[in-house]
């Protein structure tokens, strides 16, 4: 009998052509957007941890500020910091190798009938050593260079394809805002970062003509520092935290008004970033997994006199309850690991893609794959079993009547 | 009728039976205190005029409905007394229906709708597909066995639910206004099937129909009113 129940509920399946069509799709949807969605988006946070950890753990920066929101934008923080505090800072470490301050704006740049808005950073040669930028073409700057804040740059790649295409930029002169620098050196490529930021839109600019031709003021927004190979980052950390309160002059038992972060930190809070991102795109995906659910629904109930009536005839020749709702809980078992399975299939399918297009790794949560999986399945056979359950427990003649 | 005490046992008897809708002002009383006997073999037309209680009481009888109250005995069985489970035995054993409406299982073959208390009759594959065929055959729609309801006319419908009811084997069939779709030629057609099944196999028929042109092809006849029967007896005289 229980083969004659399979084949009864196959052709159950069949005879119903679409509605068993609109059940499966609604799985598949439900089942298929939550895998996608998790999938890239874990993807994503496995790829920032691996980023931040290829950036080298011997990397710390300073802000002035006590958390992000203190710091504000760029240069509004009320801690200042200046080019003396890191250069006493470095002076006074042997555990570091380099550190170098940084200044950032956003302007325009200009050449010729081109022109593209992007960051310029002002900074001196220490930073292509801190933040492991190398030269592809040209030279970095010199020393009196340097110290005179002469209109000089360094340019990053992207800038270098948007305003100059295939001609040489290397002694060209380009201008931001009042000022025409003349470019010394074009950065080698490092492309897009996790976020699809864009690594190699900017233009390093010496610090001095920064504060003097950008910024109008001498504030330094960060230092980065490069701890010596081989020596420990955690006590780097410690050294410069000390190192920094007493340049400072923050007394006892007063709190810190500046933050040295590490790449673990940094790596923390990005992926904390990214896993914002997971969460939204899990909403996302639970509702859609809802949405397919109440489809599901949908079909069961508008089917639901047609599939009484069905249920009264059957009774009516002879079937008891259980056959026919047996009969019905295969039929909904069926379709429920059918769309279950096209559900996996497309949502790994789409993950994958979604993975690649955005190159982070393809990193599916087996879990979440059960779980998605298991409500779709849950839905599709609570739905289509208990309106029938209801129907079988009537009087045929009622299950007959039903209009 | 006193005369039926010493017979045996009627296959069909219903004592005081009645069944009742809604309660309070809108009690419907469409079965009042009904008593009705009916042997194995008979042919039984049931009219009356309309809300009489007539497919009430043929639902009744084929266990698609519970009385409200009485007693209602089948071959001897206190149907009562009987589980849901057990009814639907009784029904695949000893009952086919035939419906006013037909209802066949929609996209779904003439032989497959036949098939369908063979299922639940446990029968195999080919021995059911043979059973199936031989009650289309028996009905004239040999030739239509692989088309859907929708590709049949009312009476090739009608005559599907006849191979069905008959597919089954069963005692008695329980008909309600089987020829109510259909003109007059078709409804003919039909009653000649019924009455040679009557004849010819000694399947006890009730049927219940407007029409006193179909009542005719039965012996007896039951005229209801109001949830009684008026009056009980042989075709020619009742009519
Ligand atoms: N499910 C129900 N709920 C409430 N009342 C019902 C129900 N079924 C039947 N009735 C009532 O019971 C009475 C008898 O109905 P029944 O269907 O047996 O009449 P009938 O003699 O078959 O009529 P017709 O010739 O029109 O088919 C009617 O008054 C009807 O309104
Ligand atoms: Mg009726």
């Amino acid at each position: 009998m229980f083969l004659e129940t399979i084949r009864l509920a196959v052709q159950a399946i069949f005879r119903n052509a679409l509605r068993s069509f609109l059940t499966v799709l609604g799985i598949v949807i439900g089942v298929g957007a939550v895998i996608a969605m998790v999938t890239v988006g874990q993807g994503s946070t496995a790829q920032v941890t691996a980023d931040v950890e290829k950036l080298g753990t011997n990397m710390l920066m300073v802000l002035p500020g006590q958390d992000a929101m203190e710091r504000g934008p760029a240069g509004t923080s009320m801690h200042l910091f200046t080019i003396r505090m890191n250069d006493l800072m470095e002076e006074q470490l042997s555990v570091i190798d380099v550190s170098a301050p940084m200044s950032m704006g956003r302007a325009r740049a200009v050449f010729g009938n081109e022109n593209r808005r992007t960051d310029i950073v002002g900074t001196d040669n220490r930073y292509f050593t801190a933040a492991q930028w190398d030269i592809a073409r040209g030279r970095i700057f010199d020393v009196t260079e340097l110290q005179a804040g002469k209109p000089v740059c360094v340019i990053g790649e992207t800038v270098r394809k948007d305003l100059f295409g295939t001609s040489d930029p290397i002694g060209e002169e380009l201008r931001i805002q009042s000022l025409s620098c003349e470019i010394i050196g074009l950065l080698k490529s490092k492309g897009a970062s996790t976020f699809g930021s864009d690594q190699d839109d900017f233009v390093i600019i010496p610090i001095r003509t920064f504060h003097r031709r950008i910024a109008g003021n001498t504030d330094v927004a960060m230092f980065i520092v490069s701890v010596r190979d081989g020596a420990d980052t955690e006590r780097a950390k410690t050294d410069v935290e000390a190192v920094m309160r007493d340049i400072r002059r923050i007394g006892r038992g007063e709190e810190d008004d500046f933050t040295v972060m590490d790449m673990k930190q940094l790596a923390t809070m990005l992926s904390g970033i990214t896993g914002v991102l997971t969460g939204l795109l899990s909403a996302v995906a639970a509702v859609s997994l809802l949405v397919g659910g109440i489809g599901i629904m949908n079909i069961m109930l508008v089917s639901v006199t047609e599939r009484t009536r069905e249920i009264g005839i059957r009774l009516a020749v002879g079937a008891q309850a259980r056959q026919v709702l047996l009969q019905f809980l295969v039929e909904a078992i069926i379709l429920s690991l059918f769309g279950g399975l096209i559900g996996i299939v497309v949502g790994l399918g789409v993950g994958l893609l979604g993975a690649n297009m955005l190159s982070v790794p393809f990193s599916p949560d087996p879990q979440i794959v059960l779980l998605a999986f298991a409500f779709s399945a849950a839905v599709g056979v609570v739905f289509g079993y208990f309106p029938a359950r209801r129907a079988a427990r009537m009087n045929p003649i009622d299950a007959l009547r039903r209009e | 009728m006193a005369d039926r005490a010493d017979r045996p046992r009627a296959l069909i008897q219903l004592r005081d039976i009645s069944r009742v809708y809604g309660v309070g002002e809108a009690e419907v009383r469409a079965l009042d205190q009904v008593n009705l006997d009916i042997d194995k073999g008979e042919f039984v037309a049931i009219m009356g005029p309309s809300g009489s209680g007539k497919s009430t009481a043929l639902n009744v009888i084929g266990c698609l409905d519970v009385p409200t109250a009485g007693h209602y005995m089948f071959n001897g069985v206190e149907v009562a007394h009987l589980t849901p489970d057990q009814r639907a035995l009784l029904r695949r054993n000893y009952l086919g229906f035939i419906f006013q409406g037909y209802n066949l299982l929609a996209r779904t073959s003439a032989l497959q709708n036949v098939e369908l208390p063979l299922i639940y009759k446990g029968m195999g594959r080919t021995e059911r597909h043979a059973a199936a065929t031989n009650a289309l055959a028996k009905v004239g729609l040999a030739h239509r066995a692989h088309h859907d309801p929708s590709e049949l006319s009312g009476g090739q419908q009608q005559r599907v639910a006849i191979a069905r009811a008959l597919a089954g084997n069963p005692e008695v069939i329980l008909a309600d206004e089987p020829t109510g779709n259909l003109d007059t030629k078709l409804s003919a057609e039909i009653m000649e099937v019924l009455q040679a099944l009557n004849h010819d196999e000694g399947l006890t028929i009730v049927m219940v129909t407007h029409e006193t042109q179909m009542a005719k092809f039965a012996r007896r006849l039951i005229w209801m009113v109001d949830g009684r029967i008026e009056r009980d007896g042989l075709t020619a005289t009742v009519a």
